[in-house]
């Protein structure tokens, strides 16, 4: 029993980053903005957290400037991409390998020294109960928040007006411009809070994960988020199964390693991929839905004519 | 009707001028809208009316003038302004979101922060007490370009506008359609609100329209009441001379001429989910005979379009038969071959590669069928043949342009469609398809390339127009056809046809009439 839910603990762990920096994504493209740097947001965050963990000796102040950073950088990418106009595909590449390069520069006097962990949740009483109590009031705050957050942003995009201007600007930005919604402002907001959930993603791998700065500690999360984004046909709740599904297939692969199953182990790494794409693919079959849900405007610059 | 209550005008307009690079697209544009009118804006294609509404809707800024509502002096610095003073507007190209329903749609543009399911119960209520039954559950992208305009207008109505600015609203609709929103414009004329009513069609401007301000090349040339015009007189104010009318001498003993172009029995699946399927369209087009294709946008035009010029091709090779042969399985280089010619709607990305010359778009589109005479041994190009052949086509369509080979964005959209036009015409296609033929082509250009697929027909060939301009269709064609919903109905003779018939058929009155038999025709 203890094993069955050491394993769920642990398949959470390595959801709750990607469910993080994909949801804010998603946000991100709803808006009709296509954000390539989550990688290098998340690494930024990685190492923000990690840095003022280390300075300050409070994770929770870690966690903050995890956030921040993720924000800060993002906002490079706002103003290149929306008052510049620059290419989005090239700027979010661009800011990827930047995030890379700088973080490994500002992490130097970081590498090997003891991180901190952020504490799990324990609420005397409820925390003890038997199975459940572990996995539903035992984890790291950051859990909580990555469930609270796919809830929130579920609520915001589908039921507050808001939300539903943030779709119509994906939708169309020339329509959404001569309605009179201002399309520039909301697509800052919308890449600085992606950049805050990419920030948050990376402090949960330095402050929870492994509670140290390893250079290129992201190892490609980003990606898989933005993956999942897509995969998912831009849907909250999708997003979720994705991140859980390829968590779950990461674990179990990890664990059929350890116990030595006559399987190349190349082909074992890249089973969560797999998995991941072939479920998302089914369960996005409905060509209608997918149309709908699509933002028609995404990637294109805009640039109203004045 | 027009008189002023208070001697004020509701909206003024002094001096505006908007000047993009080196074209004034609006040069000191005066004018002036009473209370309680409909006020016409006419000018051809280019003229500058939507630059000028633009401006009095806050999506563009004006260079220079000024603006009074009221007699106040205003700055309308973004539609969400306009909207402030009473401007509501009502786009040509529909400024809708497909992926949201109606109601969310009408939703966005309100500032208040009522619920949705509230907003869908008032728009509902409006759209019923003004006759234009909206469903606001409904998607946008699976509506007619007619019940999106219903959208639109509600939308405008529920933010109790003072002015309505009305951009084309006829070119999407069946005629019948047009008069049920001319009954409604006349209702809020009766309400006390101003209407600015942009369009050139003379005939309904003569119909409903209290004055008139009429545009060209930018300038103001001229305030009238349309009612005291012929529609002739309007068209020499919009064009600045007289139009050559277009020359159509019926053909005898059509009937027993070869039809070159066979469409048989052609159905195709809808490729997304907000396209319209084909469902089994019969058609021939003999030799000496134009055939039109009338309807709305959006029924399906794009879609036979695309399978009858080999862009998407056919399980069923029989389906498509040009000059006798099976084509449903060739592409459109295989197509050509065979003696056909196509000129697609969009001119610019389908049409012509933008940033290349014209002679090079000359090239791209007639290597194939002239490889001969364009292409030499070994692949090399024959660029004075090519050169010649240019010259040749830009002679006899009469394409003006500023450089002796340009790139063809350079060109204005009427005489880059020429060129398009001549470029296969130069070929002397058996079999010519063309889609919007005239569409943005002023007047000039418009009965020239007419004129030039009507001289096609007669010497011979076989000439397939889809138009949205019915105007267009009844002077070109030997016989109209209907397409509504992906159905094509039979051909009407042009003697037979009325603008009332063809428009029902436009409208959908005859659900399944493509299973009438071309015998009887």
């Amino acid at each position: 029993m203890d094993i069955t839910v050491n394993i769920l603990l642990t398949i959470a762990t390595a959801a709750t980053p990607l469910l993080i920096a994909a949801i804010g994504e998603l946000v991100v493209e709803r808006s009709g903005v296509l954000n390539l740097g989550v990688e290098g947001m998340m690494i930024m965050g990685a190492v923000g957290g990690f840095g003022a963990t280390y300075l300050t000796g409070s994770p929770w102040i870690g966690l903050l400037a995890a956030i921040a950073m993720g924000a800060v950088f993002s906002l490079l990418f706002a103003v290149m991409t929306l008052s510049l106009a620059t290419n989005q595909v090239a700027t979010g590449l661009s800011l990827t390998l930047l995030g890379l390069g700088l973080s490994g520069m500002m992490g130097t006097r970081f590498v090997g020294q003891p991180g901190e962990r952020l504490p799990n949740l324990y609420i005397p009483g409820l925390t003890e109960i038997p199975v459940v109590g572990r996995l539903l009031f035992g984890q790291d705050p950051i859990f909580y928040i990555s469930i609270a957050l796919t809830a929130a942003v579920m609520w915001f995009l589908f039921k507050t007006r808001t939300g539903l201007t943030l779709r119509s600007i994906g939708d169309s930005h020339t329509s959404a411009h001569a309605l009179g919604i201002k399309v520039i402002r909301y697509r800052y907001l919308a890449v600085i809070f992606g950049g805050a959930c990419a920030g948050l993603a990376g402090g949960h791998l330095s402050l929870v994960y492994t509670p140290q700065w390893v250079e290129n500690m992201s190892a490609g999360r980003g990606w898989i988020a933005l993956a999942l984004v897509v995969f998912a046909s831009w849907r909250p709740w999708r997003v979720l199964a994705g991140a859980y599904i390829f968590g779950a297939v990461w674990i179990g692969q990890l664990h059929a390693q350890a116990f030595g199953i006559p399987v190349p182990s190349q082909f074992l790494s890249s089973l969560p991929y797999l998995a991941t794409v072939v479920v998302l693919v089914l369960i996005s079959r409905n060509k209608r839905l997918t149309m709908m849900n699509t933002p028609a405007s995404l990637g294109q610059p805009f640039v109203p004519d004045r | 009707m027009s008189a002023n209550q208070d001697g004020t005008n509701l909206l003024e307009v002094r001096g505006l001028t908007k000047i993009f690079g080196t074209l004034t697209a609006c040069d000191h544009i005066d004018l002036d809208i009473a209370r309680g009118e409909i006020h016409a804006l006419l000018g051809e294609n280019g003229a500058g009316k939507s630059t000028l509404v633009k401006m009095l809707f806050g999506s563009l800024e004006p260079n220079a003038g000024e603006i009074f509502w009221n007699g106040q002096a205003v700055r309308i610095s973004s539609p969400g302004a306009a909207k402030k003073l009473g401007i509501g507007m009502v786009f040509q190209h529909f400024s809708l979101f497909e992926a949201l329903t109606a109601a969310e749609n009408i939703a966005l543009s309100l500032d208040d922060g009522s619920p949705i399911s509230s907003i869908a119960a008032k728009a509902r209520a409006l759209s019923f007490s003004y006759g234009l039954p909206l469903d606001p559950d409904s998607l946008v992208g699976d509506l007619s370009v007619g019940e999106r305009q219903r959208i639109e207008i509600i939308r405008c109505l529920l933010q109790t506008p003072q002015l309505i600015i009305l951009d084309e609203p006829t070119s999407v609709l069946t005629p019948q359609e047009a008069d049920k929103l001319f009954e409604t414009l006349e209702r809020l004329r009766s309400e006390g609100k101003s209407i600015l009513y942009i369009s050139h069609r003379l005939e309904e401007v003569k119909r409903i329209c209290d004055r008139a301000t009429v545009l060209r090349h930018g300038k103001v040339v001229g305030h009238c009441n349309p009612r005291e015009e012929t529609a002739s007189s309007l068209a020499r104010m919009m064009v600045g001379n007289e139009v050559q009318a277009v020359v159509r001498a019926p053909v005898e003993g059509i009937d027993k001429a070869q039809p070159l172009l066979e469409i048989r029995n052609l159905n195709r699946k809808p490729a997304t989910p907000f396209s319209i399927p084909l469902k089994g369209i019969n058609l021939n087009v003999r030799a000496g005979e134009v055939i039109g294709i009338a309807g709305v946008a959006g029924n399906g035009q794009g879609e036979f379009f695309e399978t009858v010029s080999g862009e998407v091709l056919q399980q069923d090779a029989a389906s498509v038969r040009i000059r006798g042969k099976d084509a449903g399985g060739l592409t459109i280089t295989g197509r050509r071959l065979l003696g056909a010619a196509f000129v697609p709607e969009e001119r610019l990305g389908h049409g012509a590669a933008p940033r290349m010359k014209l002679s090079e778009n000359l090239l791209l589109s007639r290597h194939a069928t002239d490889g001969k005479a364009f292409v030499g041994s070994g692949g090399m190009v024959k660029s004075a043949a090519i050169q010649a052949a240019s010259q040749r086509i830009i002679e006899a369509m009469d394409v003006r342009k500023s450089a002796p080979d340009p790139e063809a964005a350079a060109l204005s959209g009427g005489n880059l469609q020429k060129f398009i036009v001549g470029r296969e015409l130069d070929r002397r296609p058996s079999v010519m398809v063309v889609n919007q033929p005239t569409w943005g082509v002023d007047a000039g250009a418009a009965a020239h390339i007419r004129q030039a697929l009507i001289e096609l027909s007669r010497s011979g060939s076989a000439v397939l127009v889809i138009s949205q301009d019915l105007d267009e269709l009844f002077e070109i064609s030997d016989a109209i056809a209907v397409m509504h919903n992906g159905e094509l109905s039979r051909p009407i003779p042009i003697a037979e046809a009325t603008f009332e018939r063809v428009g029902l058929l436009m409208g959908g009155a005859e659900p399944g009439h493509a299973e009438h038999t071309l015998e009887t025709a």
